[in-house]
């Protein structure tokens, strides 16, 4: 049996296979931030997949699909942000509700797209640093939403850490009265970062449908914006994390198949389980210090905000 | 559609006016009670399927199943359905709540749903149920499945004769006797054809999954394989291989067409249809009872799909030619001698596999690498 798994490979699809949860994840921490939690996430990538194929089909252009994913996206979410940043509904009933209905607006919406071969999403092709030895094919030949996806997690970080918007949108998530006290709008803020976090949803959702599968399938996120909700908490809520997470999972979900293809003898339950059993390992490793990982959570995460005064 | 306004009882409790609700989910209830009082009640079939009716694969050839058996016997029976329902403890809810509502005969149509439905049958005596691929039966409770492993045969007949690489992928769902068939019955026809030839199989560990099957088929592709055949529901590793060129693939439950002529140069369909509708008009006539059906290309539930050009000319006619000796009878495709993969002998000299055998198969053939998962 020989061990013939390319490094290169393994690290080129490892990159794509975590995007689409990386760039949900991403979304959902900034929305968590500002005190909301938002368990939609599946149901805003599944129309962000649909939105963005459909597009994509019909302009011929990816870039055009991506962007209408993002709108999707955040226009779904906004559905979600009237009702219970307006009307104070449940947030979780309210997340559960939004998954369900996007999943099953998503297959209406894609009736005619099954079957359909989406334009493809061209390689950069980055003169010098593409040439560079095994570095070039490993990390610098993707398509440039993996790009985009990392500069959204430096700037979610240089935002939420270095700017005085930053600072409002923690304001508000750890203690709305106090936000609201001080005269910010905390609804505003809220619902920007739900608008946030639905647009990246909804590019996770068409990096899905027009990259990593690429075609338009029913139910086709499958599970993976749950993954980024688990993934937020792994994160602790910290950008950085959130791309140590994705790129965790994603990849132990990549080489598990890649080690099975090559034939390893390694029992193919424990490779199956591998990714889900480490994402716990190092859950339970992150929240050993209780103290610590209980005040990394925004206070006000969940909580509804009325303005009685 | 009945003109009559009726009232209609809701789980017993809710009283409502039809036509206020028309265009609602009750909508399908008030028609039935109307109908009802009308005096000839439609017979109410039911479907629990694993995926979407939209994966373009195992589910949707389930529902082509149930459109035509509405399109078959028109307003004599309405049909349910409900889509992504888990194996396991929540199939046991779904088909609880479809038996409540009046379902006579419930298809529940994937391999995990097996201890669910014994179990649901049980509290049911009077509704009958009829469960795809697995061994089970009760006085209620019929299975019925196809035989995949014959489509396999051809397949692994033309992935022997096309591999340059010696290399054919598989990815499987799980190690299951109807997944373990189809992989020994392709690799004993592609090996038959090129003693060279090498099986890679990667366990998905789910039916549906596009993203996770699409990366399978990637892993296994930039491990040499230039074969690629699927046991899960998608169409993802047809993409993943057409992106990747110089693939070819096989349309697994489903035509697939969309990717012909290349990567997919030939299918295996299953045709649901005439059975299900034979088995309504069984409960219909009152002459239903529980059997054990496994029917194969002959009696056309397995269904082959066009075998493209892209296949060279010989080794079509040879598919072919191995296509209709199945139909026909003339062979089995686990006819012997067959070793065991620790070479201990299963099959001797000119012995055909029993039915009991294949159906739970859980060991390799001579020649397969790798160990099956428990």
């Amino acid at each position: 049996m020989d061990l013939s798994i390319n490094p290169i490979l393994l690290v080129a699809s490892l990159m794509v296979a975590s995007t689409p949860i990386l760039l949900a994840a991403i979304g959902e921490m900034v929305v968590e931030k500002a005190g909301v939690l938002n368990l939609g996430v599946e149901g805003m990538m599944i129309v962000g997949a649909i939105c963005g194929f459909a597009i994509a089909v019909e302009t011929g252009s990816p870039a055009i699909g991506f962007l209408a994913a993002a709108i999707g996206g955040a226009a779904l979410s906004m559905l979600f942000g009237f009702l219970t940043q307006y009307l104070l509904t449940n947030q979780v009933a309210t997340g559960l509700a939004l998954t369900l209905f996007g999943l099953g607006l998503s297959s209406l919406m894609g009736q005619s797209y099954v079957g359909i071969k989406p334009p493809s999403t061209p390689k950069l092709d980055i003169p010098l640093l593409g040439d560079i030895p095994v570095l070039g094919p490993m990390i610098f030949s993707h398509d440039l939403m993996v790009y985009v996806s990392l500069a959204i997690i430096v700037a979610v970080w240089a935002f939420l850490k270095y700017t005085r918007g930053g600072l409002i949108l923690r304001a508000v998530g750890e203690s709305h009265d106090a936000a609201h006290a001080l005269g910010y709008n905390v609804i505003f803020v809220r619902l920007s970062a739900i608008a946030f976090g639905g647009a990246c949803a909804g590019l996770g959702g068409a990096y899905l449908s027009l990259v990593r599968v690429p075609q338009w399938t029913e139910g086709m996120t499958a599970g993976s914006g749950w993954i980024a909700l688990a993934i937020v908490v792994f994160a602790s809520w910290r950008a950085g994390r959130v791309l140590l997470g994705a790129y965790l999972f994603g990849g132990i979900t990549v080489l598990q198949l890649n080690l099975q293809a090559a034939g390893v003898a390694i029992p193919v339950e424990l490779l199956s389980m591998s990714p889900y059993l480490i994402t716990i390992l190092v859950l339970v490793i992150i929240s050993s210090d209780r103290n610590r990982a209980a005040l990394n959570a925004p206070a006000s995460l969940g909580r509804a905000f009325h303005a009685s005064h | 559609m009945p003109h009559t306004e009726a009232l209609v009882t809701l789980n017993g409790e809710l009283l409502m006016k039809k036509r206020t609700f028309l265009l609602t989910g009750v909508a399908a209830a008030a028609i039935a009670s109307a109908a009802f009082a009308d005096g000839h009640e439609p017979l109410k079939v039911g479907f629990i399927f694993v995926g979407p009716v939209g994966d373009g694969g195992w589910t949707y050839e389930h529902n082509q199943g149930r459109l035509a058996v509405e399109e078959h016997f028109g307003d004599k029976v309405e049909t349910v359905f409900q889509e992504n329902v888990p194996e396991g403890a929540d199939a046991e809810r779904a088909m609880t709540q479809m038996a409540l509502q009046g379902a006579d005969l419930i298809f529940t149509t994937s391999f995990g749903y097996m201890d669910p439905t014994i179990a649901v049958a049980e509290k049911f005596p009077n509704v009958k149920f009829e469960h795809a691929t697995g061994y089970k039966r009760a006085d209620n409770v019929s299975t019925y499945s196809a035989r995949f492993y014959e489509g396999r045969a051809i397949q692994g007949h033309i992935a022997g004769k096309m591999t340059k690489t010696n290399k054919v992928g598989y990815i499987a769902s799980f190690p299951i006797p109807e997944v373990i068939r189809g992989i020994n019955s392709a690799y004993l026809h592609a090996s038959k054809v090129n003693p060279d030839v090498e099986f890679s199989v990667v366990w998905a560990y789910t039916w549906f999954d596009p993203a996770k099957e699409a990366d399978a088929a990637k892993a296994l592709i930039e491990n040499g394989a230039d074969v690629i055949l699927q046991h899960t529901d998608s169409t993802a590793p047809q993409a993943a291989a057409a992106d990747a060129g110089s693939v070819i693939t096989f349309g697994q439950a489903s035509d697939m067409a969309e990717y012909a002529p290349l990567p997919r140069v030939s299918s295996i369909i299953d045709n649901w249809a005439p059975y299900y509708i034979q088995r309504v008009q069984a409960v219909m006539d009152g002459t239903w009872e529980s059997v054990d059906t496994w029917d194969g290309i002959g009696p056309g539930m397995v269904g082959i799909g066009e075998i493209t050009d892209a296949v060279p000319a010989d080794v079509k006619a040879e598919a072919e030619a191995l296509r209709d000796a199945i139909a026909a009878g003339e062979y089995h495709p686990f006819t012997g001698p067959i070793n065991k993969q620790d070479g201990t002998v299963w099959l001797p000299d000119g012995e055909v596999a029993d039915d009991g055998t294949l159906a739970g198969m859980n060991f390799y053939i001579e020649g397969m690498n790798g160990e099956i998962p428990n």
